[in-house]
């Protein structure tokens, strides 16, 4: 810590995350049970990974979010405030985007980088036009919360909302169900935010997700999280899914997993993330870590991020080895069955020699070599809300 | 026809010195949908208790063990093309592979439908 004063505000009564317990309870928990959730532990939270009944189960509810609309509880995550006097300035000595640039009501996908250029978390910056909205992962968080206060001028304060709930609707139909119960979101393109108002209690309402469709990010008071789930439940069109799939999801639609497609040990560049590398910011830098990554960004990366197409049905998962003949050239980073393809894919860190889309390699499966080919990603095309075509 | 149930879910019929073995529908009830499952090859010897089939769900590879020792004689070849049998019908249609038993003295060991019922109910 810079300074003794400079704490982290807490809304409400959250403990300090020394004081916390083995596990932190979410305010939709017995909504979850009631409505079938198979509890599961994650980021320190009993989550469901997916729920029983008609409508339940990984690739049910997967596919019922990539035709129809789903609610999913991501209240886990850390959703953080900035403010004060230049606060996006102050942002950007930590993060490589372009922070002053946002223009209210717009967000942007950022990395938290350390000094050597690893990847602290993954987070997406919103200008709400008077301070900052920073949503983080779950699991990392209290570390988040730590780094920011320890580089951040005293100046910005940094609050974390653990008051408020974080509900997702995505799917097809997310943009006509949630316009129904609240008008004027329908207006919202991919990436930008807004507040609203439903049945008296404020709401800040994002487009965007993590499921490759379009749909929304809802933020809520914990308090009334409960009735806006039975109102969107209320809904034909909408079906709860848990973190199967979710995550069967994410990696259909290419986006990376923190804490295994992402860590301190990846760095931007190999993670194929150079979008989040503001160009102006490439050069000038300034900002966490651009020591690290310039000679990177110069000379490229020794190994990328690629997604792999699997022959046959055998999925090959985190840790699997990748090799070109019998050269080992790299490691699955999360794999799983494609419900929306119908085959196997996979995404791992291999020798940037072989990454070229197209490649044949093999993955390593209980010593079994499974043929398998370099994707591009997004596996299956993302179906974001960009406005009404002219 | 007798069936034993195992506590890690696997059922086996035993006629004569024959035996089919599957996953119980407790198991992949658990286990959600699965889409692949990998059966031992013809004319492997099993051991009880050992490494027998891998059955993939979307979320995880989980072990299937032999509930008894024995020689492999057939898999299941329509799980090849439909591993979602293992859904739809476990205690028939799913099962998984079958063997030679070696030693019926193993059998003693494992719980009948009534004791798994049971077992089951206190997980």
């Amino acid at each position: 810590m810079s300074d003794g004063n400079s704490c982290v505000n807490e809304d409400q009564s959250e403990t300090h995350p020394d004081d916390l317990p083995e596990q932190q309870v979410l305010p939709l928990d017995a909504w979850h049970r009631a409505h079938g959730g198979r509890m599961v532990e994650f980021a320190g939270y009993q989550m469901p990974i997916q729920y029983t009944g008609q409508y339940g189960g990984i690739v049910a509810e997967h596919e019922w979010t990539r035709n129809h609309a789903s609610l999913f509880d991501v209240s886990h995550m850390g959703q953080l405030v900035l403010e004060g006097e230049n606060a996006a300035g102050a942002l950007e000595a930590l993060v490589p985007g372009d922070v002053s640039a946002l223009k209210p009501g717009r967000m942007r996908y950022s990395l938290l980088l350390d000094e050597n250029g690893g990847i602290l978390d993954d987070l997406i910056i919103t200008n709400t036009g008077e301070r900052l909205a920073l949503v983080v992962n779950g699991a990392v968080k209290w570390d988040d919360i730590a780094h920011l206060r320890e580089h951040l001028p005293d100046e910005i304060t940094l609050t974390h909302q653990a008051d408020l709930a974080l509900l997702a609707l995505q799917g097809p139909e997310a943009g006509a169900v949630l316009e129904g119960l609240v008008p004027g979101t329908g207006a919202l393109i991919f990436m930008t935010a807004a507040a609203f108002e439903w049945n008296g209690t404020p709401l800040w309402v994002s487009r965007a997700g993590y499921t490759g469709e379009d749909g929304f990010e809802i933020s809520i008071v914990a308090d009334m999280a409960e009735a806006l789930a039975d109102a969107l439940v209320a809904d034909d069109r909408v079906q709860p899914a848990g973190l199967g799939a979710r995550d069967s999801l994410r990696l259909e639609a290419g986006l990376p997993l923190y804490g295994h497609d992402l860590d301190p040990e990846t760095d931007p560049v190999s993670a194929g993330l150079m979008f989040a590398l503001s160009k102006s910011r490439r050069e000038t830098g300034g900002w966490m870590g651009h020591a690290a990554i310039a000679p990177i960004l110069a000379s490229g990366a020794a190994n990328r991020r690629v997604g792999l197409m699997v022959e046959g049905r055998m999925p090959a998962r985190e840790g699997a080895l990748v090799f070109a003949g019998d050269r080992e050239i790299g490691r699955v980073t999360s794999g799983g069955f494609s419900p929306t393809l119908g085959y196997p894919i996979a995404m791992a860190y291999i020798n940037a020699d072989h990454a070229a889309d197209g490649t044949r390699l093999q993955i390593e499966v209980r010593s079994k070599r499974l043929d398998a080919l370099v994707a591009p990603m997004p596996f299956v095309p993302h179906r974001y809300y960009r406005g009404d075509p002219r | 026809m007798s069936r034993y149930f195992t506590e890690e879910h696997e059922w086996i019929d035993v006629e004569g010195d024959t035996a089919t073995v599957g996953i119980t529908d407790y198991a992949q009830e658990q286990l959600g949908d699965i889409v692949f499952v990998e059966l031992p090859d013809v004319g492997t010897v099993v051991e009880q208790g050992g490494d027998a089939a891998v059955v993939e769900s979307v979320k995880a590879a989980s072990d299937v063990y032999a509930p008894i020792s024995g020689e492999v004689t057939e898999a299941n070849g329509a799980l090849e093309d439909d591993p979602a049998l293992v859904n739809t019908s476990p205690e028939e249609d799913g099962w998984f592979f079958k063997l030679t038993i070696s030693d019926k003295s193993e059998l003693e060991g494992l719980m009948n439908e009534k004791t798994y019922a049971v077992f089951v109910e206190g997980l």
